[in-house]
C-alpha cells in the first residue's frame, strides 16, 4: 500500500472544496493542501446550478433583510449567528469571485446585475446568465490552478476516514485508474462532498451525489444534523429530473394545473398578477410550492404522463426575445431533452428532490465535533438553511463557508504534528475489507440496481413531500433489511482498473446510511416545519422541536437521535407569510 | 412488445484483453432515451462490468463524451431515435489512451490547461473594498462564448492535428486561453501568446474546423485558433520586421 502525506486534505473538488483549498493556500502558503475527488473537479455538481447566488450589493438592500429572508425562509430553524456571519461575508466573497474572473451578468454601465428569486423580498441574486454554478465552478477550478501549493488527487474514491485517538488523521482511497488502495494522511480533513439527492428517485442531482462525505463522517462517529429536511424543487422535468430554474418563474413564468388555472392562489400564496411579485405566487418558497403540487394532485387537477403526475410551467407569454436573453438554458434543455420549445409550448414539470438542508453537523467555522474533521457546502449543516433553504443561498454558502472551513482547518493543521505511522494498520484493515467484501467476493444474489430501486421507492413513499408516522416506521424496517441484503450483493466486475461497479456498490452503501438518518430523524420530529411536513402533526411545535436533530450512528439498528438548541439572536420565531 | 435496439459497445479490460473488442447488448428502445440511458440499462440489468463516466445527464458536467456511430458526442444528448434502426456503435473517444472500456485518460489535457494560465492575471489587483471591475455587457460578450467550454474533450477527439501531433496544445485549451485574453479584467494576453507560440501545433492547425463542428456548447475553438494565428503573426511581424524597418 502506498502512503501519501499532506498537511490538509480536502475531500471533494466542487465549489466548497476548491474555495476551501484556495483559502488554505492563501492564508497558510506553507501548508501542503491536497484536493481529492472521485471526479475531475470541473465535473462536480456545482456545475449544474443555474439560477444564481445571493449577496447584498445594491442600494436599498440590507444585511438584515437578507438575514430575515433566510431565517423566515428556514422556518426559524437557522442558527442566527451563523446567518449573520453568512450575509455579512457574502458580498466580499462574491466580489472576490468577480476579481477571479467569474463572468457575472452586468448592467449596461458595467456594474453587477441582480435578479429576483423565490422567497427573497429584495433583488439580490447575482447570476451568470442561467449557468451560474457552471461559471462559478470553472472560475474556481481555473483559479485554483495558479496555486502550486494545491495538489490534486483526481478520480480517487474515498472509502474511509482514518481516526486515531479521537482525531481525524486522513483517509483511505481507491485510485480509480489503477484500483490501488492508498492511505493519505493529513493533520486535518475537510469534507466538501455535496448532498445525497440520489437517495430519491426523482432528483435534479447528478449521479455522483450519494452523500459520500456524510456517510464517512457518520461512520467515524460525527453526527448528521437536520437530515429530515429535504428540499424539493417545484419545477423539474419528469423522468430526467432536469431542473428548470426558478429564474423561469422570476422572469414571469406561471404554474398552471390541467385546467390552465394558476393554482397557487388557492394555497395562501397571494393573488395572481400578470407580472411577477416578489415573495408571492410563483415566487413563493420552494417547500410551499411543492406542497401545493401534492394537494393539486389529490384534487385530481394535475396531468398524468408516462412518468407520473405533472403540471405546466408556462413562459410563452414572455416571448422569444426575453426567453432567449434571460433564460436561454431553459429553452436549450427543453429542446434537447424533451423536444419541447417553451416559446411555443408549455413545459411539463413536477417537484423533484433538489437539496439537503441537513448534513454533517458543524459550527460556524466548519468544525465538526470530531477534532481535525471539518465540512462545508451541501455536505455540511451549519445551519444557515434551517428547515428550508432559500434559492440562491447555496452557491453563496459554498464560498463563505468553504473559505471559513479552509481557514479554520488550516489554523488547526498548522498546530498539529504528522499522524503516527501506526495509523496504517487501519488502512490495511480497510484494504482487506474492500478486497474481501467486494473485489474478491463470490456468490451473492442481490443486484445493486434492485436494492437501489427499493430504496428509492421507500424514500419516495415515506420521506417525500408529506410524511406520516406509520409509513416512516415501515421505512425504518425496510432500510434495515436493505442494509442486510447489501451483504448479499452479487458483483460482475473483478477488475482493479476503473471499476465503476465497485464504486456504485460503495455509493449505494453510503446512501443507505444517509437514508436511515433521514427517515429516523423524520420519524422523531413530530411536527411540521419548512420542508418537513407530517400529515399526523400538521403544526409547527416550537415548544418541543425548536431544535436541530443530531443523528448518531448506532452499532446496531437505526441511529440515535439527539437535539441541539437553535441559536436565536434577533429574530424570535414568527409566522412565515408569503403573498400578503 | 417493447421495441429494442442493439448497442455495439467497445470493451477493453487491460487485465483480460490485449486489445479492444466489441460486445453487443440488446436494450429497450424508448423515444426519450439517450445513449447514456441505454448504457445505464446495460450496467444495471445486463452487465455490471461495463465502465463509463457520467454524472449530470444534462450536458454541463462534460463527463460522458464518447464516439457514437463514429462521431464524438455527449452521450447524454444523443437520442437513440437519431440512430435508428441501429445497431448503435459506442466507442471511447479517439486520440486519448483508453483506460478501460469507454473511459479514456485525459491527463494530457489537464496538464495543457494549466500551461495556458487560465486565470486572471493583472499587474495591480484592486482591493475588494473598491468593488467590482466594471465590465459592460458588450465587453462580456467578447469573451463569453469561449467561457462556455465544459472540457468534454470532444474537440480533441475530432481534431486530426491532435491525432498526428500529440504535443499540440489543442482546441479547448486555446479557446480557454482566449477566454482570458479577451476578458477586459485580464492583462496577460502577451504572456499567453508566448506560451502558445512555444508549443507545437498552433501553426499546424489547418483550420479544419472539426473542433467547432462537434462542440456541444458552440464555443468555436477554430475561431479562437485563427484569431491567435493572426495576433501571433502580427506579434511576430512587430518583433522581427519593425526593428529591421527601423534600421
Amino acid at each position: 500500500m502506498d502512503l501519501f502525506t499532506c498537511d490538509l486534505l480536502v475531500v471533494g473538488g466542487g465549489g466548497a472544496g476548491l474555495r476551501a483549498a484556495i483559502a488554505v493556500a492563501e492564508t497558510h502558503p506553507r501548508l501542503r493542501v491536497a484536493v481529492i475527488s472521485k471526479v475531475y473537479p470541473m465535473r462536480s455538481h456545482t456545475v449544474s446550478a443555474e439560477g444564481g447566488a445571493a449577496a447584498v450589493i445594491k442600494a436599498g438592500d440590507s444585511l438584515d433583510e437578507h438575514a430575515y429572508d433566510t431565517i423566515s425562509g428556514g422556518d426559524w430553524l437557522c442558527d442566527q449567528d451563523a446567518v449573520e456571519a453568512f450575509v455579512r461575508e457574502a458580498p466580499e466573497e462574491m466580489l472576490r469571485l468577480e476579481h477571479w474572473g467569474c463572468p457575472w451578468s452586468r448592467e449596461p454601465d458595467g456594474h453587477i446585475a441582480v435578479r429576483p428569486f423565490g422567497g427573497m423580498k429584495i433583488q439580490r441574486t447575482w447570476f451568470a446568465a442561467d449557468k451560474t454554478g457552471f461559471h462559478m465552478l470553472h472560475t474556481l477550478f481555473q483559479t485554483s490552478l495558479k496555486y502550486d501549493a494545491i495538489q490534486r488527487y483526481d478520480e480517487f474514491f474515498v472509502t474511509k476516514l482514518l481516526v486515531d485517538e479521537g482525531h481525524c488523521r486522513g483517509v483511505v482511497a481507491i485510485e480509480l485508474s489503477t484500483g490501488k488502495i492508498q492511505a493519505i494522511t493529513a493533520k486535518a480533513v475537510i469534507l466538501c462532498t455535496g448532498g445525497c439527492g440520489k437517495i430519491f428517485p426523482f432528483t435534479t442531482n447528478a449521479n455522483i451525489k450519494n452523500g459520500d462525505g456524510m456517510a464517512l463522517a457518520y461512520r467515524a462517529g460525527a453526527p448528521l444534523k437536520d437530515m429530515e429536511f429535504v428540499q424539493y424543487h417545484p419545477t423539474g422535468l419528469p423522468f430526467t429530473g432536469i431542473l428548470i430554474t426558478e429564474a423561469a418563474r422570476s422572469e414571469g413564468g406561471w404554474l398552471l394545473n390541467k385546467e390552465g388555472y394558476r393554482y397557487l392562489q388557492d394555497y395562501d400564496l397571494g393573488k395572481p398578477e400578470p407580472k411577477p411579485v416578489l415573495r408571492s405566487m410563483e415566487l413563493g418558497p420552494r417547500d410551499r410550492l411543492s406542497q401545493a403540487f401534492v394537494k393539486e394532485q389529490e384534487k385530481g387537477r394535475t396531468l398524468e404522463g408516462p412518468y407520473g403526475h405533472y403540471v405546466h410551467l408556462d413562459v410563452r407569454h414572455l416571448g422569444e426575445k426575453v426567453i432567449d436573453k434571460k433564460i436561454p438554458f431553459v429553452r436549450e434543455l427543453c429542446l434537447k431533452y424533451m423536444n419541447i420549445d417553451p416559446v411555443k409550448e408549455m413545459i411539463p414539470v413536477r417537484p423533484v428532490v433538489h437539496y439537503m438542508m441537513g448534513g454533517i453537523s458543524t459550527d460556524a467555522h466548519g468544525a465538526t465535533p470530531l477534532p481535525g474533521l471539518y465540512a462545508a457546502g451541501e455536505a455540511a449543516c451549519v445551519s444557515i438553511n434551517g428547515a428550508n433553504r432559500l434559492g440562491s443561498n447555496s452557491l453563496t454558502e459554498i464560498l463563505v463557508f468553504g473559505a471559513r472551513a479552509g481557514k479554520a482547518a488550516a489554523a488547526f493543521a498548522a498546530e498539529q504534528a504528522q499522524p503516527d505511522p501506526s495509523i496504517l494498520t487501519q488502512a490495511h484493515d480497510e484494504q482487506r475489507r474492500l478486497e474481501e467484501k467486494f473485489l474478491r467476493k463470490t456468490g451473492g444474489r442481490e443486484r445493486i440496481a434492485t436494492l437501489r430501486a427499493e430504496m428509492h421507492e421507500t424514500m419516495e413513499e415515506s420521506a417525500g413531500i408529506y410524511r406520516a408516522g406509520a409509513s416512516l416506521e415501515k421505512a425504518v424496517e425496510k432500510l434495515q433489511s436493505l442494509q442486510e441484503r447489501f451483504h448479499d450483493l452479487t458483483l460482475d466486475d473483478r477488475s482493479y482498473t476503473f471499476n465503476t461497479e465497485l464504486t456504485a456498490a460503495l455509493e449505494l452503501s453510503f446512501m443507505l446510511d444517509g437514508a436511515e438518518a433521514i427517515v429516523q430523524s423524520a420519524r422523531k420530529r413530530r411536527e411540521s416545519r419548512g420542508s418537513h411536513q407530517r400529515t399526523d402533526y400538521p403544526k409547527r411545535d416550537d415548544k418541543e422541536f425548536l431544535g436541530h436533530s443530531l443523528a448518531y450512528r448506532a452499532v446496531d439498528g437505526p441511529p440515535r437521535i439527539e437535539y441541539l438548541p437553535v441559536t436565536i439572536t434577533r429574530w424570535p420565531p414568527g409566522q412565515r407569510v408569503y403573498g400578503r | 412488445m417493447q421495441p429494442t435496439v442493439a448497442l455495439r459497445v467497445a470493451r477493453y479490460r487491460p487485465e483480460q484483453e490485449s486489445e479492444p473488442t466489441f460486445q453487443t447488448y440488446e436494450v429497450p428502445f424508448r423515444k426519450d432515451w439517450v445513449v447514456l440511458d441505454a448504457l445505464n440499462y446495460v450496467k444495471d440489468k445486463l452487465d455490471g462490468s461495463l465502465s463509463f463516466r457520467w454524472s449530470c445527464r444534462m450536458g454541463v458536467c462534460g463527463s460522458c463524451g464518447m464516439k457514437v456511430n463514429g462521431s464524438p458526442k455527449l452521450t447524454c444528448a444523443a437520442f437513440l431515435s437519431d440512430s435508428m434502426p441501429g445497431p448503435i456503435r459506442v466507442e471511447p473517444m479517439d486520440y486519448f489512451p483508453v483506460v478501460r472500456d469507454l473511459v479514456v485518460d485525459i491527463t494530457d489535457f489537464m496538464r495543457k490547461l494549466k500551461k495556458v494560465k487560465p486565470w486572471i492575471i493583472r499587474e495591480h489587483e484592486r482591493p475588494l473594498a473598491e468593488g467590482e471591475y466594471r465590465q459592460t455587457p458588450d465587453e462580456l460578450d467578447t469573451y463569453k462564448q469561449f467561457s462556455m467550454c465544459i472540457n468534454c474533450m470532444l474537440c480533441y477527439s475530432a481534431c486530426p492535428i491532435y491525432g498526428l501531433e500529440p504535443s499540440f496544445i489543442g482546441p479547448a485549451a486555446i479557446a480557454l486561453a482566449q477566454r482570458y485574453n479577451m476578458d477586459s479584467r485580464d492583462e496577460a494576453a502577451r504572456e499567453r501568446l508566448e506560451i502558445l507560440s512555444e508549443h507545437d501545433g498552433i501553426w499546424q492547425c489547418t483550420f479544419v474546423g472539426e473542433c467547432t463542428k462537434v462542440c456541444p456548447k458552440h464555443v468555436d475553438p477554430a475561431g479562437a485558433i485563427q484569431r491567435y494565428k493572426l495576433t501571433g503573426a502580427a506579434h511576430w511581424l512587430k518583433t522581427f520586421l519593425l526593428p529591421g524597418a527601423a534600421r
